[in-house]
């Protein structure tokens, strides 16, 4: 044996197999979530300008110190660079009207983090989507503010400050299609965007992108999505609605790929995942058509979340050798 | 087409280090340390004492049980000390130690020169187990063991396992390409042994070169060569099987179930050579690898050579080792010292650095799913994860399988939280257990 190898193992490490890792992280993951969602959130600053802006920094802010304080409250490691709380707090502006003054979205960030989020146990083990029980809460504390709309600001022209599901509801459908002037411009405006809502809902196309990034790159299941949108164009023309319009409008495309998509609050399996889809559908077309609210994503959601134990009790993979 | 199964992942297979270079012979060292528990099993007693000669070959502890394999000298030398040595599985074992004399003396009568085909199926059965061989593929289950299916279980396809679907390891891919003969005689007569007409060998495409030669060499006979995706766990006796014959294996039941035995590619090579030759299972072939090895190879080493010696002779190390490993990256074991002995079961040494492993602190399980799309056997090793850090083993057992994973770890190289889902797993089969035996008394 020659002198100069090297055969010193100093201090190795012994766990279980197995040995290597993919390079996947939570952190990864997350980042990749606010990315996809960029395009949308940068969007709804150009429809409504700098509230729009500071808004969604205020909401970020709020989020990250919330779940600061709460970590070093508790003696746990800080997380909020894993961009989870980031990513609560822009879907939670992105799912509330521009308008709103400060203190709304403030109470509603703290809301998400400290009671949706930590009161469970933090990141993993939250029942709901944090941001939507932020925006639950906001709706219950402020019904008037969460549902006034504000007038764009941008140089296409905004329809009206109500939102399309909300003329629906109030005024019948011809009134809605009458704004719009005829149902090609507006299934225009609602794919495009030219149409007011929450900051960020209001683009179906640039939601879409956003999502389709997601599941390029294998962070979400395209069946959620599909499934949800489907559901709520198959019920609504089969109660003799305008689909199309109803699959464009609302939180619907916000909600089916970037809330019925979290993984944290959804089935582990596909197969469970497409049972969620349909149920938040169903679910969003009975609060639409028959409930007293224009738009139920928010709910349908949320509702769902709740049986997420359930049907992860009911629906498991299928075993290898089950069958012979 | 190649044929795959549900589940799996694909790990980069970093196989590019070795698979190009032949089989090295490592020298003799001047002292072997051999286990006298070298399989799955009950150890063997040794039949030799401090002081005694021994030749090359020679049975230096017996088996006590019919599952468990007798142990022979590596080399000639004298014995030096039977004692409580560090064992690469079981922590610690007791071991005889030889000090050789050099000359490397088969006892007398080896090597033979003998023909299987006269001999009939318990014949060979039994130069098999007198021969101490066991599953070279690192699961270590003795051989003659896996080839006495009770009368109640028809076997009718033997299957080599050829995929070596754990990444870094080259060792069956070298003695595929290099001793390609001696493979086809040694499933022939593990055919004869078992009474069946048709082989399999499934290999995975990223070695096309072990496909072509073991198609040559099987050319004519009864024995199909079978490409096989690459896939970890692709080698994994169920999926292999599954994808192979498209049988699978039931919910706690064993390949002779559905009518199959699986072999090891070395495995095989062992069988030949105990049948022709005469000579025990007394050296092997394994892979020295990882991103810490000056020079990675594959040797062709002595049972007893400590893991220091094999890395030295691969230049040791250029950087410093964070694990090392005996066997694969995925289901290998992790070892505390160089000082442990080459067993049987020893397919591979891996010292990996600092950047192939990629370990990171433990995460709250985020529900991602990964870990269930990845699990070839149907489960939610989520679930299970969780159960285990919980404490709440009957649980996983009852109501989430645990008993039906086979501990390939592909959940853990997905997991984005980096949790130590098989750590887990394996704690709460050894507590269920615990629970079991508890129970009984």
């Amino acid at each position: 044996m020659s002198a100069e190898v090297k055969l010193d193992v100093g201090t190795l490490t012994v766990s279980a197999s197995p040995h290597i890792r993919c390079d996947e992280s939570i952190a990864k993951i997350m980042w990749a979530v606010n990315l996809a969602l960029a395009p949308a959130a940068l969007f709804s600053v150009y429809r409504f300008g700098m509230p729009a802006l500071t808004t969604m920094i205020l909401c970020i802010i709020v989020a990250m110190g919330t779940e600061y304080l709460i970590q070093k409250w508790q003696n746990k490691p800080i997380t909020i660079n894993d961009g989870s709380a980031f990513l609560t707090g822009l879907l939670l502006a992105m799912n509330i009207p521009a308008t709103l003054p400060w203190y709304m979205p403030v109470f509603g960030t703290v809301a998400a983090i400290a009671i949706a989020k930590h009161t469970m146990g933090g990141l993993g083990y939250n029942i709901f989507n944090p941001a939507l029980v932020g925006r639950a809460i906001l709706l219950a504390s402020w019904p008037v503010a969460m549902t006034t709309w504000p007038q764009m600001a941008s140089k296409i022209d905004g329809v009206t400050s109500a939102t399309p599901l909300g003329i629906l509801k109030l005024q019948g459908y011809e009134s809605l299609v009458a704004i719009f002037g005829d149902k090609v411009t507006m299934y225009q405006s609602l794919f495009f965007g030219s149409r007011s809502g929450s900051m960020g809902e209001t683009s179906a196309l640039l939601l879409i992108l956003g999502g389709l990034f997601l599941i390029y790159r294998g962070y979400i299941k395209w069946q959620i999505p599909v499934c949800m949108i489907a559901t709520v164009g198959i019920l609504t023309a089969a109660f003799g609605h305008d689909p199309i319009m109803h699959m464009m409008s609302g939180g619907l495309i916000l909600g089916a790929f970037f809330m019925a998509t979290d993984m944290v609050t959804i089935p582990i399996t596909v197969k469970g995942q497409i049972i969620f889809a349909v149920g938040a559908g169903a679910l969003t077309v009975l609060i639409r058509l028959l409930g007293g609210y224009p738009e139920g994503v928010c709910y349908a959601i949320l509702l769902m979340n709740c049986v997420t134990p359930l049907i992860d009790l009911l629906v498991k993979p299928a075993k290898f050798g089950a069958r012979r | 087409m190649a044929k795959t199964f549900r589940g799996g992942v694909h790990p980069d297979d970093r196989k590019r280090y070795t698979a190009a270079k032949p089989i090295e012979v490592a020298p003799i060292p001047e002292k072997v340390i051999i286990p006298t528990r070298q399989h799955i099993g009950a150890p063997c007693a040794p039949v030799v004492k401090v002081g005694d000669l021994v030749k090359k070959g020679q049975v230096i502890a017996e088996a006590q049980a019919f599952v468990a394999s007798p142990i022979h000298a590596s080399t000639s030398g004298k014995v030096v000390e039977i004692a409580e040595y560090p064992h690469p599985v079981f922590g610690t074992c007791q071991a005889v130690v030889i000090e050789s004399d050099g000359q490397d003396e088969w006892i007398s009568g080896l090597p033979l020169n003998r023909d299987w085909q006269p001999l009939d199926a318990k014949e060979l059965k039994e130069i098999v187990r007198l021969a101490g061989l066991v599953g070279m593929g690192g699961a270590t289950f003795p051989t003659h063991v896996k080839m006495s299916p009770p009368p109640e279980k028809p076997i009718d396809s033997f299957i080599l396992n050829g995929a070596e679907c754990e990444p870094y390891l080259t060792a069956d891919h070298r003695v595929m390409l290099e001793q390609t003969e001696r493979i086809v005689t040694g499933m022939k007569i593990a055919m004869k042994i078992l009474g069946v007409n048709k082989g399999y060998v499934g290999i995975e495409e990223n070695k096309p070169d072990s496909i072509e030669v073991m198609r040559k060499a099987c050319a004519g006979s009864s024995i199909e060569v079978v490409p096989l995706k690459t896939k970890y766990p692709q080698g994994a006796e169920k999926t292999l099987i599954k994808v192979t014959l498209d049988r699978e294996v039931p919910s706690g039941g064993l390949p002779m179930d559905v009518g199959v035995v699986v072999q090891n590619v070395g495995t095989v090579v062992a069988i030949a050579d105990a049948v022709e030759k005469g000579i025990p299972l007394i050296e092997r072939v394994a892979t020295v690898t990882g991103g810490a090895i000056a020079e990675p190879k594959n040797i062709l080493v002595r049972v007893g050579s400590t893991f220091a010696q094999a890395v030295a002779l691969c230049g040791g190390f250029k950087e410093q080792p964070v694990k090392v490993i005996m066997g694969g990256p995925m289901m290998g074991m992790a070892q505390r010292t160089l000082d442990v002995p080459v067993i049987k079961g020893t397919s591979g040494i891996l010292a990996l650095s600092a950047a192939d492993v990629n370990i990171g602190p433990e995460q709250p399980c985020i529900r991602c799913g990964r870990c269930v799309e990845a699990c070839p056997m149907g489960l939610v090793p989520s679930m299970l994860s969780i159960l285990g850090e919980r404490n709440v083993f009957a649980v996983a057992k009852e109501e989430y399988n645990l008993l039906d994973c086979v501990e390939c770890g592909s959940c853990v190289y997905v997991c984005p939280a980096k949790r130590n889902i098989v750590h887990y797993i394996k704690l709460s089969k050894a507590q269920n257990a615990a629970a079991a035996a508890a129970q009984k008394k």
